[in-house]
């Protein structure tokens, strides 16, 4: 009853949708620095993955990075970025690639070895030449792990891109930093649930794009 | 070589003192979570229709970035180490709940059928066969929500420095300290690592029939699906 009050609150007052402090601004921002740290860390984990995957080498290396990168703190990893590169948008943004990488290379990987190796025998035995085999018959049967390592990756990125407010970059978190600052609930309790909210529509849209991308045949097997 | 280590008055702790905090707030969400998580794990055993909805919430539930939690929690348990640590539980029974659930569920039928045969009601059939044999996969799950669980109490810092270990990348911005950032980070990647070994050598201990060489066999089984480490 007490938060959604605020987030009443939030959402009614006219000011908060106008300006550059106002939603549809943050919104627009945080959308913009999600999707080009997604699209980084897409352009350098899938293509690694899917190559690794393919020729099924590098699994030991690949689960190290993983663990190392998980262990690495996100938070603490913004801050020192920022310590050391100053104000802007690349020093938000290294932490985020690097954060994100990681689950799309070794999700894409494991995807890719997870694919029946029958299929590909007889795709090999029909004459298929691998970079076809990749693209035409390991890709399409692998695609649905792909993309919930793109999911799990894009959903970090919104998250820590809330939290890299507090290192000078617009966006949604903005409202939750500014307003623990400035004493104002409302505002932190109406940023929260627009992160959430994003969130929610984030996993919504790769629920979707799983529809639409994965072959019949291969959600039904699934 | 100890100026390394000296941590400002303003935190009222010890370098030393800040990993236990850190430790305390990161791992007792976990063991809570797991608690909390066994029974839920059964009962989508047990009923399966119940399963996809459980997992459908828990994915909704894992996708909530870790600032909105606390922030809305604030209302309710204040800016304290309690609203730090109630999202780091709710994330690491995200992660409990499909990992017990695959791992109960990867007992072969033979082997209980076996265990009703020698007589096993259903509880010892769990605590001695299930539960046992479901270690690795439950152990996969420990380490993935302990390690991203470390790594989120940093962000407790934004809530009126309850963040342990983060707390010390505020002293560092403030105090124009770049060194207070680096042992933040590092000691916090350094627990995470620790810990995550730990974890790897409890497993060996209590899975004495597991083959040693984990390294040849099968690349361990891929975890669920959660590589959130930090959010």
């Amino acid at each position: 009853m007490n938060v959604l009050h605020y987030i009443n609150l939030f959402f009614s007052d006219n000011t908060h949708w106008h300006g550059y402090d106002g939603i549809p601004t943050r919104l627009r921002e945080h959308v913009q620095y999600s999707l080009i740290a997604l699209a980084v860390a897409a352009a350098i984990g899938l293509p690694i993955g899917l190559l690794t995957g393919h020729t099924g080498r590098g699994g030991n290396t690949l689960s190290l990075i993983a663990t190392a990168a998980r262990a690495l703190p996100s938070f603490g990893l913004l801050v020192l970025m920022f310590v050391l590169i100053g104000f802007g948008l690349v020093p938000v943004m290294i932490p985020l690639v690097v954060l994100a990488v990681p689950p799309i290379l070794v999700t894409t990987y494991e995807a890719m070895r997870s694919v029946d190796p029958s299929p590909v025998d007889a795709a090999r035995g029909m004459g298929m030449n691998e970079t076809n085999i990749l693209f035409q018959v390991e890709l399409p049967v692998a695609l649905p792990l792909i993309l919930s390592g793109l999911r799990s990756a894009a959903i970090q990125i919104v998250s820590t891109a809330t939290i890299a407010a507090y290192v000078s970059l617009g966006g949604l978190g903005r409202y939750i930093i500014d307003g623990l600052y400035q004493r104002n609930y409302e505002k932190v309790v109406g940023g929260a649930t627009l992160v959430a909210g994003m969130a929610l529509v984030t996993l919504a849209l790769f629920w979707g794009i799983a529809r639409l991308a994965v072959s019949p045949g291969v959600r039904r097997s699934n | 070589m100890n100026d390394w280590f000296r941590i400002p008055s303003d935190l009222q702790n010890s370098y030393f003192g800040l990993i236990g905090l850190h430790l305390r707030e990161a791992v007792i969400p976990v063991l809570v979570g797991l608690v909390i998580a066994l029974p839920i794990a059964q009962l989508c055993v047990r009923l399966r229709w119940l399963y996809p909805p459980v997992l459908w919430v828990t994915t909704v539930l894992y996708a909530i970035p870790s600032l909105a939690f606390f922030v809305v929690l604030i209302d309710y348990t204040g800016q304290t180490e309690t609203t730090v640590m109630i999202p780091l539980g709710v994330y690491s029974l995200v992660v409990f709940v499909p990992a017990i659930v695959d791992g109960v569920r990867s007992v072969p039928q033979e082997t209980l059928d076996a265990a009703t045969a020698m007589g096993l009601g259903p509880v010892r059939r769990y605590l001695q066969v299930q539960l046992p044999i479901a270690v690795p996969a439950i152990i996969a799950g420990l380490r993935v929500a302990t390690v991203s669980s470390i790594s989120l109490v940093s962000v407790g810092m934004l809530i009126g420095n309850q963040g342990a270990l983060g707390n010390l990348l505020n002293d560092g911005q403030v105090y124009h300290q770049p060194r207070l950032i680096w042992l933040s980070v590092i000691t916090t990647a350094v627990l995470a690592i620790a810990v995550d070994a730990v974890l790897v050598a409890v497993r060996l201990l209590l899975t004495p029939w597991m083959p040693r060489g984990t390294r040849k066999a099968r690349p361990a089984p891929a975890e669920p699906a959660t590589e959130d480490a930090a959010r």
